[in-house]
């Protein structure tokens, strides 16, 4: 009685166990086949059908005893060590697998030969009749078939796992390529502001023509941010600004901004965009959902050889923004942008200042800084 | 003669709530705006104190969205009065335009267009045209509202995305330690401004989490809203009783506290 389930990690290639062997079943018949044909062309195609016979008896023996030992011996390798990939995969090691060919292709060729004989009606010499000379030639042949169908099987099985990871890998970054490109173009807020538009057309052209601008701008720095590299503090807050202005046309007096930039750290570089996700968090946790508004800051100064950039606001507060989903991604995101291009130089960090709100802090190497891009 | 139709405006971006009172004020001369709300609150206030005929809300607003705008409403919504018509009005999201055409509300999407608008008018002229003729048809009509705007809350819209396990234990900070408290020994949860209390058997806690972000992490089967602000564990109620004026309230096991039901929530309390 099984006390706990078989499990089998789910690593992409291996599938259930029995498809997988049926597929490997399949291979050894080709393979029995190829061989088979092989012998008998060798003998000028006398007795054909005799030849394949035992091609087929002794390799798809030799076949399940390798490959039935080798799934066998992993699931218990398993069970015992639950954390090891390899034998979750069905591989249990080298030295396992040595066993499993010297055993299964000795029992393969023995009982593959009585099969062969008892399929034909032949009698065939069996190896403890047989010289010391012979044993051995059969030995030899039959392990060097084994190892190299052994070999070949292993070899595949990595070749797709790998395939598998690299496919798994590619479906991942597409993913958050998409979810990183709708949170920057959230689209409620992409269509208030042309909502916001349409109406000042009407109203207002001159204003509408600047509006429309600020939405090119923001959309233009959006969609090229996605990939790497980096521009200057100047233009991170002349998009900032951009993106604000935009939000206050719907906003109104209930978002405040404040934008400081000291000159002698406008040419400094950093990714781009880096600070926008922390900008939107603030205003749509912070401030949107608060009625009465409020003040969102964002400054760059300079610590002793430390960049600091920080965006905080006097809103509705850590508690109630740390518990919804999209500040999580935001700041993920910012985490994981400053993780791959500074490693762990670079920190961030969240705090609750005593007034209110919530204020988020970038500290960036100023080495690093001052290097152009990457 | 003269029949002016009263109407609110609850939208937080002022441009977008002066276009659609322009666009109304075209389409239909006969409407009176009787009220403008910049957020849920405001709405739900200036609904109760002016009783228009049809209200416009905008989905997201400061404080209150729009849908628990239109729920306190419902709530507190004087017997005998007729409910207003309700219509939505929402910049983009897909999962709620599925929401409100399943609850057959009507909706009108941002940027307000008028060929769309004018549909909406239509249809409410025929609607408040139909409901002028039977004298008293309040109370059908506050129950549909409310059997629409529960289906509406029910599919989750405008709640933040649900945690994927139930919650089990809540952590409260008091002073420097944090007391864990298991969600099944509550009894019930009340929304206190910013906080919500948590009532057991024998204490009672505050939590710096509001409701409406509270709900979504407890398991909906374990934990009735029974009001706005309450939200009971179902096992706790030892019964429910409707006085004379048809109002039910809770008791429960384990505390002598007395829970009102609100008619949102009244269907939840049938009797076999």
């Amino acid at each position: 009685m099984h006390t706990t389930p078989p499990r089998f990690a789910g690593h992409a290639h291996s599938g259930p166990v029995c498809q997988r062997l049926l597929r490997h079943a399949a291979h050894a018949a080709a393979l029995c086949l190829m061989l088979g044909l092989l012998l008998a062309a060798m003998a000028g195609w006398r007795h054909t059908g005799a030849k394949l016979a035992y091609s087929f008896a002794i390799g798809m023996q030799c076949w399940l005893y390798i490959d039935g030992g080798r799934a066998l011996i992993a699931r218990l390798l398993h069970r015992r060590y639950p954390d090891d990939g390899e034998c979750a995969n069905g591989w249990p090691g080298w030295a396992w697998m040595a066993f499993c060919v010297l055993l299964g292709a000795a029992l393969g060729y023995t009982l593959g030969v009585l099969l062969g004989d008892w399929l034909t009606g032949q009698r065939s010499i069996y190896w403890w009749e047989a010289s010391w000379g012979s044993i051995a030639s059969t030995a030899i042949f039959t392990l060097t078939m084994a190892s190299l169908t052994t070999g070949y099987f292993y070899t595949r099985g990595r070749l797709l796992a790998a395939q598998a990871q690299a496919e798994q890998a590619r479906r991942v970054a597409a993913e958050t390529q998409l979810k990183l490109l709708e949170t920057q173009l959230e689209p409620h807020m992409l269509f208030n502001t042309l909502a916001n538009l349409r109406v000042l057309i009407g109203l207002d052209p001159a204003r509408a023509q600047a509006m429309l601008d600020q939405l090119i701008a923001f959309l233009r720095a959006t969609l090229s941010a996605s990939r790497s590299g980096s521009h200057s503090l100047k233009d991170e807050f002349a998009r900032l600004s951009d993106y604000l202005q935009l939000m206050q046309v719907r906003m109104g007096a209930r978002l405040q901004t404040e934008l400081t930039l000291p000159a002698e750290l406008q040419a400094l570089q950093i990714p781009p965009l880096l600070l926008q996700p922390l900008v939107e968090n603030a205003i749509k946790h912070g401030l949107e959902p608060h009625i009465e508004g409020g003040h969102l800051r964002v400054s760059a100064a300079l610590r002793g050889q430390v960049l600091l950039l920080s965006v905080s606001d006097d809103g509705a507060g850590l508690d109630a923004a740390g518990t919804t989903t999209g500040t999580r991604f935001g700041l993920q995101q910012v985490r994981e942008r400053l993780l791959a291009r500074y490693g762990q130089q670079a920190g961030l960090s969240i705090s609750a200042p005593e007034a209110g709100g919530c204020r988020v802090e970038i500290s960036i190497p100023l080495r690093e800084a001052q290097a152009p891009s990457a | 003669m003269s029949t002016t139709i009263t109407a609110l405006i609850a939208e937080d971006e002022l441009l977008l709530a002066e276009h659609l009172r322009a666009e109304l004020a075209a389409l239909w001369p006969e409407l009176e705006i009787v009220a403008m709300a910049a957020h849920g609150q405001a709405a739900v206030d200036a609904a109760l104190a002016k009783r228009p005929q049809v209200c416009f809300l905008d989905i997201r607003m400061p404080g209150l969205s729009g849908l628990e705008a239109a729920a306190a409403m419902a709530e507190d919504w004087p017997e005998g009065a007729p409910f207003p018509l309700l219509v939505f009005v929402t910049a983009y999201d897909q999962y709620a335009l599925q929401a409100f055409e399943h609850a057959a509300v009507d909706y009108v999407l941002k940027p307000v267009q008028r060929e769309r608008l004018a549909q909406t008018v239509q249809r409410l002229r025929q609607a408040l045209g139909g409901r002028a003729a039977p004298a008293d048809d309040t109370a059908p009509a506050l129950a549909h509202a409310m059997a629409q705007l529960r289906a509406l809350l029910g599919s989750g819209m405008g709640a933040p995305a649900p945690a994927a396990p139930p919650l089990r234990l809540l952590q409260v900070s008091v002073g420097n330690t944090i007391q864990m408290v298991p969600v099944s020994e509550v009894l019930y949860f009340e929304a206190a401004d910013k906080y919500v209390r948590v009532i057991t058997a024998g204490k009672e806690h505050l939590v710096r989490i509001s409701l409406r972000e509270l709900l979504p992490q407890l398991d909906a089967g374990l934990f009735w809203q029974v009001h706005r602000s309450v939200v009971v564990r179902a096992d706790a109620i030892a019964k429910a009783v409707r006085d004379e004026a048809g109002k039910l309230s809770l008791q429960l096991h384990g505390s002598t506290d007395r829970l009102a039901v609100s008619r949102m929530y009244a269907h939840l309390f049938k009797g076999l």
